[in-house]
């Protein structure tokens, strides 16, 4: 067999071997964080192991190295089988490999450093954005050129979701990381105020838009079928759900800088348009959960399809609890507060981290020739972590909501009815259950660690061969 | 400026309709039912026996 007639899976195993590493690394920081808003202690007075330090480790080695690779894994794999082609450049398909390992080792040693550029999700200093840049373009150049060598003449759904979030992170990326070099360690933003603020939450929204949401949106259309066996729901509405979803989520951000400096009417906007947001979201929902319509047995026998359609309940979640919070009278109430940290978790660990594990589940077998080596441990897997994300995203419910309220709460003559510490001191309680919630979400994925171990131990890769054409329509 | 931004957004609104029209036009019906198959046009069932893959 030579390589032109099979699928490039090289690339395809090594994105998806990174997931789960950087998958535990970047939880088990979140824990360790977690734990240190329990018991400060625990920072050492050691000034890189500080929170203000661990946490954009936390969130840039769960976003961009663990839901990365997971993009990269699972894009690689879909746009080969539904284009029946094999990538275009191994090369470059190797170079996008090396090149985000680079940027991800570059983001563990600078960022406990405290060498931060100081934007939230854009931490990283100038050069490792522009070795940032030149790796999305590759990404860009493998994934449109395999597009462009087709042998199936319609691109699927999928590869559209996959398309659009690559294209766009491209543009945030670049547009939010222009900066005014003035070391190799430090730069200054080229905007000024409050246009940094809109730039970079127009950037931090459409991360959450783009990166976290229309990239996994493509894995849903692709692995959800493929699981249970049968087409999506309806592919006319996913057409609507595409276009409808890109064209709102760019106008989202403002609800980031509510009752701040930025013009009331962006405000309103953003919120409105937050608001709309919930059709084209629970659109996307409605497809990908009705695609088992009629089938819904199968959620009783395989873990794995069980594992996609919560990450979809969540989302579904997620999607409606955001546009809520996006209306500036429950902003006032849970800006700032930890009911924030909930939402992002509800969506973070139950829709990004459970579709991209279930799709694991999915590929990895295919990858290496071998079943799954305890479907059981799937089963346990699945529970321990959706118990975790419900203590998790219950505890800061009720932890945040309390912290509005305490924040608000005034006397009859005007003065604050509690002083800071004391709402610090009441959430005390929710963080340790927050902690206990995270810790079983990572443990969770260890039982996945140990049982995809298990099945590709003395594996041989597999070698999969590209279909003939007359297979195509 | 304001007014080509102004005219952008309404042009983007009418693009929308548009999509909506095409997508759920009686003509487009069969395309569309056949697109939803290309995921199941290609045999990717776990192979029993990679090895013989690898040596083939």
């Amino acid at each position: 067999m030579t390589d032109s007639n099979t699928y490039n899976y090289k690339v395809v195993r090594q994105f998806a071997i990174m997931t789960i590493v950087w998958g535990v690394v970047g939880m088990a920081v979140g824990v360790f964080i977690a734990a240190q808003l329990a018991w400060p202690a625990l920072n050492f007075d050691l000034p890189w192991l500080s929170f203000g330090r661990l946490r954009p480790l936390h969130t840039n080695a769960v976003i961009f190295a663990f839901g990365g690779s997971a993009l990269f894994a699972t894009s690689y794999y879909v746009v080969q089988r539904t284009c029946h082609a094999r990538l275009c450049s191994d090369k470059l398909a190797a170079f996008t490999f090396w090149g985000w390992q680079t940027v991800i080792v570059s983001a563990a040693i600078t960022l406990p450093l405290g060498i931060t550029s100081s934007k939230e999700y854009a931490e990283l200093e100038w050069p490792i954005d522009i070795l940032i840049a030149v790796v999305w373009v590759s990404y860009a150049w493998v994934f449109f050129g395999t597009i462009l060598k087709r042998k199936i003449k319609h691109i699927y759904v999928a590869n559209w979701f996959y398309g659009s979030f690559i294209i766009t992170v491209a543009v945030l990326h670049i547009v939010n990381s222009m900066a005014l070099p003035v070391s190799l360690t430090k730069s200054y933003s080229a905007y000024a105020g409050v246009q940094d603020a809109m730039i970079q939450w127009w950037y931090g929204h459409n991360a959450v838009g783009f990166f976290l949401t229309a990239g996994f949106l493509g894995m849903m259309y692709y692995f959800v079928p493929k699981q249970a066996n049968r087409p999506v729901y309806s592919y006319r509405l996913s057409i609507i759900h595409f276009w409808a979803l890109v064209f709102t989520y760019i106008w989202a951000g403002p609800h980031h800088l509510h009752y701040t400096a930025l013009p009331d009417w962006a405000q309103s906007l953003g919120m409105t348009m937050s608001i709309v947001l919930l059709a084209p979201s629970w659109g996307g929902m409605i497809n990908g959960m009705m695609t088992l319509s009629g089938a819904w047995h199968k959620l009783r026998s395989d873990p794995i399809l069980r594992i996609m359609i919560v990450s979809l309940s969540f989302y579904g979640m997620s999607t409606f609890e955001g546009p809520m919070m996006a209306i500036k009278t429950v902003n006032a109430l849970s800006h700032y507060t930890d009911w924030t940290i909930g939402h992002v978790h509800s969506g973070a660990l139950g829709w990004v981290a459970l579709i991209s594990l279930g799709c694991l589940y999915y590929m990895i077998p295919r990858l290496y020739g071998r079943e799954i080596y305890s479907v059981k441990l799937i089963e346990v897997h699945f529970w321990v972590s959706t118990i975790g994300i419900v203590l998790y995203i219950a505890s800061m419910w009720v932890s945040g909501i309390m912290q509005g309220l305490m924040w608000r709460a005034a006397n009859d003559d005007g003065t604050l009815t509690y002083s800071f510490v004391e709402t610090v001191q009441a959430m005390h309680p929710f963080y340790i259950i927050r902690f206990l919630g995270g810790a079983m979400f990572l443990l969770g994925t260890l039982v996945m660690v140990y049982n995809i171990w298990k099945t590709i131990a003395g594996s041989k890769p597999v070698i999969a061969p590209i279909p003939l054409p007359a297979a195509a329509h | 400026m304001s007014i080509i931004l102004s005219a952008w957004t309404v042009v983007v609104f009418v693009m929308f309709i548009g999509i909506t029209i095409w997508a759920w036009s009686g003509k487009n019906k069969k395309n569309f039912e056949d697109a939803a198959q290309i995921p199941f046009d290609d045999d990717d069932e776990i192979a029993k026996d990679s090895e013989e893959l690898n040596n083939g």
